[in-house]
């Protein structure tokens, strides 16, 4: 997030495009609606009716996979009806010229025709979001896991530059990151392509200065992503894996695939709090602590460093994960060793420029720290961007819409959507563990409109089968009226309704996120 | 900003014009007694202990519903005042289940705070008391009405901070109870199961089930720390007893969430102490798995990547690593996978 939290109900106008807030971020959607008690106008895109979508000014129930469209559409207005924020553009942006000429292409009536959205709504909207005093855009998942997520991105990114609701409080581009700390996955450099802090691989200084930090040389050209890496596997590329809590074959797309590349590796290693569904598939299971087990920090969605105590010891042999790695990378010739994880901090915060001022004895003194904090006398960031951007000028980026990779056809007429739900969380290792969570949402279903079930000849709470290209499932329907016609929705989070055996791993080219919102399907009776 | 200047058990005080008598005393440092009245909720002056004496009025006014004004004096423990008080407690005893020797909640309850600060042993009421059957329906709260003193602070988190109104007032004079619609087990009312009215409510009508039993709230030692499921990052308190998890509690200055938690975070921990936890290293043999020593695993592990490594070249191995790990833990991946392995083929889960 580019913005904190608690800056949520100072803003007047809220976007919140492909966020599912008040089942996947809880305690966020009370700051929302903290905002709407103040009297803030939220405005929702969303192809399902959510129920933030039910507590919205203006629902957008535009068709999955149209979001670029509808961006592109809200900076047309903007632009057209001159609309948008003259001083900060000339002051704080570049290539002005080449959005308004790519956006031009949009205008509300066809952008309605690929949208499903009134033209008229899309104006309105436009308008309403330029002029508000602060006006924040949250988003997750929903806008990034399409083939064009980061042109998505990339849009949103426009629109607030464009109107200049960005760099102030009550403000800015907000992406809900749906783990806990995902955001300090990212940050610590648990990518292929950048080091901590985002400090790239490719730059040789970089390299050099981690590599006398570590004592080894780093390989220059950037690794994987995790799709790329189970292709890889299938093409007998990659040989042996290290997997420490994940569960890609519940998690990833197309997860038929999944479990055949890692059966088909040398040698396969999984770290993990259960014997998951990846775990069973291991040559090797390590056995690892769980967050209460252990000591460390989590960095949440808002940038907010935050300290992991120690409440129990761990079952068993059991061990940190920060121990299991020092001892396997010593058994591996390569001495690790540190007395504990604030140790580990000080040696991130010397390499990593955001983290510089973090240490675990300053987070023990207070709510966490936001980074950037460079220094030790630094107290944190609540939000980016006030002066100037990280690269100087803020860059327009001109985007194209392009449609899904698959599209409803004759052979599999409806779209199929994922996503979470409240009572569940992830692949369900946790949650499904949980005797009171189970008993809440002891299985999982697809919502499938009353008008599709009954051209069906189906009726709710009846089993049928679902197909997508890449395999087949039988599944319980339930009618909805969340979903419009067309859409089917569930969750990834039951083992016994596998879904991303179905979804597309067809990716987005620069981020490589999977096209899990929408994939083609069709639903038969049994 | 306007201002008001008054005295406050003889203490000159000067707050912004607006503030209740409440604030203006917990501002000056007195505590004045309150079971209705929560900061960040509206204020209803219902259960009135918060009652106090101010010159030249007849009656005693609830100071959360009273506002200062120009040159006020205000007494907060007068002998009336007291006295007021004295009545209030023995009235909500005298329909209280006398059962503080097993209730879980003893401890951390106000009423029994309270009983014992103000010296009420028992009640001098004979009042009639509640049979009403206690709500076990739902997975993790307990709803026992017979200990409900009616304070209204959990229909009111639920209607305005949780945007929720699952609970709400039903019937008249005695038989007044809080009640999901159409008097329904609260497991089958629209609740979310966040658990805010728990967290607010003052004595013990409202508990979490599975902290039942789990010793007294003295015993439990509170370690604060982060929710492991969503990117939020709430604070949750893990309540310890004899080396196990036994709750979670959240606690008001929680950085990002305060009291409020959703239903992983706050009943979500079961999986810590699961019988299903892996307890020692696993190494398949015959395709079957068995237990190994970490030495044995470790040295194994070690030696496999290192020869598919020597064999095939450092990028024929790859590392996923974790967004449930800590950051301290990412970053030693990242080393190991760059530095040990020599390959920038690692990866998490960011994008599902
Ligand atoms: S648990 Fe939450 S939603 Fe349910 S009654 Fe209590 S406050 Fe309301
Ligand atoms: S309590 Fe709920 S909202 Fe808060 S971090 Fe945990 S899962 Fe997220």
């Amino acid at each position: 997030m580019t913005n904190s939290i608690a800056e949520i109900p100072e803003a007047d106008f809220i976007f919140a495009i492909g966020t599912n807030t008040t089942e996947t971020h809880p305690v966020i959607s009370l700051f929302v609606r903290r905002a709407l008690r103040r009297g803030a106008t939220l405005v929702v895109a969303d192809p399902r009716r959510t129920e933030l979508a039910g507590l919205a000014t203006v629902h957008l129930a535009h068709r999955a996979g149209s979001d670029l469209a509808l961006l592109n559409g809200l900076c047309h207005v903007i632009i057209k009806e001159g609309l948008w924020n003259r001083e900060f553009v000339a002051q704080r942006t570049e290539g002005f010229e080449a959005l308004r000429e790519a956006v031009a292409k949009y205008p509300p009536e066809k952008v309605e025709a690929i949208t499903g959205i009134n033209a008229e709504t899309i104006r309105r909207v436009a308008r309403e979001y330029a002029r508000a005093e602060k006006a924040m855009i949250l988003y997750t998942m929903g806008v990034t896991q399409h083939i064009c997520g980061t042109a998505n991105v990339l849009a949103i990114a426009n629109l607030a530059l464009l109107t200049g609701h960005i760099g102030r409080p009550g403000t800015g581009v907000n992406p809900l990151r749906g783990q806990n700390n995902v955001q300090g996955a990212c940050d610590m450099g648990g990518l292929p392509h950048v080091l901590t802090g985002y400090q790239s691989i490719t730059d040789p200084a970089v390299r050099e200065k981690f590599a006398a930090a570590w004592g080894r040389p780093l390989p220059a050209t950037p690794g994987l992503t995790v799709g790329e890496m189970f292709e890889a596997a299938l093409a007998g590329k990659v040989r042996a894996m290290y997997i420490v809590g994940e569960n890609p074959v519940l998690s990833d797309p197309d997860g038929k695939h999944v479990a055949e590349a890692l059966a088909g590796l040398d040698f396969l290693v999984v770290q993990d709090i259960f014997l998951s569904e990846t775990a069973a598939l291991a040559d090797v299971v390590l056995p690892a602590a769980c967050f209460a087990e252990k000591e460390g920090t989590f960095t949440n969605t808002e940038r907010r460093v935050q300290l992991v105590r120690k409440a129990v010891d761990p079952p068993g042999e059991a061990l940190p994960d920060w121990q299991i790695v020092c001892r396997l990378a010593t058994a591996m010739g390569y001495p690790m060793t540190y007395p504990d994880a604030a140790a580990i901090m000080e040696e991130i915060a010397r390499l990593t420029p955001s983290y510089g001022g973090i240490s675990h004895r300053r987070l023990a003194q207070g709510a966490g720290l936001q980074w950037p904090c460079p220094t030790a006398d630094h107290p944190g960031t609540p939000y980016l961007h006030a002066e100037r951007f990280t690269r100087g000028l803020g860059k327009f980026h001109p985007v194209e819409y392009v449609p899904p990779a698959e599209e409803p056809d004759g052979n599999y007429p409806l779209l199929l959507t994922t996503g979470r739900r409240l009572f569940q969380y992830h692949t369900g290792t946790m949650s499904r563990r949980v005797a009171g969570l189970e008993a809440l949402l002891p299985a999982e279903w697809l919502e499938v409109n009353p008008a599709d079930l009954a051209a069906l000849g189906l009726t709710d709470g009846e089993e049928a089968r679902l197909s997508s290209r890449r395999g087949s499932l039988v599944v319980r329907v339930r009618a909805s009226t969340a979903v419009p016609p067309g859409l089917v929705f569930t969750s990834f989070h039951f083992r016994e309704l596998a879904i991303n055996q179905l979804t597309n791993p067809a990716r987005d080219p620069q981020a490589k996120i999977p096209e899990l919102k929408v994939c083609a399907v069709r639903l038969e009776k049994l | 900003m306007e201002t008001v200047s008054l005295t406050i058990d003889g203490r000159p005080v000067t707050v912004p014009a607006g503030t209740t008598v409440l604030e203006a005393a917990s501002a000056a440092g007195i505590t004045i007694p309150t079971l209705c009245h929560d900061p960040e909720l509206t204020a209803v002056g219902a259960c009135r202990l918060c009652v106090v004496e101010i010159a030249g009025m007849r009656n005693l006014p609830a100071s959360c519903v009273t506002q200062v004004s120009e040159g006020m004096e205000v007494q907060t423990a007068s002998p009336a005042v007291i006295e007021a008080r004295r009545t209030i407690l023995e009235l909500l005893l005298a329909s209280h289940p006398q059962d503080c020797l097993a209730c879980d909640k003893a401890g951390d309850c106000r009423l029994q705070d309270y009983a014992y600060r103000y010296g009420i042993r028992s009640s001098p009421f004979r009042g009639e008391t509640h049979a009403y059957a206690v709500d076990a329906s739902h997975p993790f709260i307990l709803r026992d009405l017979n200990k409900c003193i009616l304070c209204g602070k959990c229909v009111r988190v639920c209607a305005e901070v949780q945007g929720r109104s699952v609970i709400d007032f039903a019937y008249r004079g005695f038989g007044t109870r809080v009640i999901p619609a159409f008097d329904l087990p609260l497991a089958q009312a629209d609740c979310v199961s966040c658990g805010s009215c728990v967290a607010v409510c003052p004595v013990g009508a409202l508990q979490p089930k599975e902290m039942q039993g789990q010793g007294r709230t003295w015993e439990r030692r509170k370690v604060r720390t982060v929710c492991p499921y969503c990117g939020t990052g709430c604070t949750i308190e893990l309540n310890v007893n004899d080396g196990r998890v036994v709750g979670v509690t959240s606690a008001p200055d929680g950085a990002v969430n305060g009291r409020h938690l959703c239903v992983k975070g706050r009943f979500g921990y079961g999986f810590i102490h699961h019988p299903e936890r892996l307890r020692q290293p696993l190494i398949r043999k015959e395709k079957r798995f068995v237990t190994a020593g970490w030495d044995e695993a470790l040295a194994y592990v070690a030696e496999r990547l290192g020869r598919v490594k020597a064999t095939h070249g450092p990028d024929a191995v790859a590392v996923l690593t974790s967004a449930r790990c800590t950051n301290e833990e990412n970053y030693l991946i990242s080393k190991f996978a760059r530095a040990v392995l020599g390959t920038n083929n690692i990866d998490h889960c960011a994008r599902l």
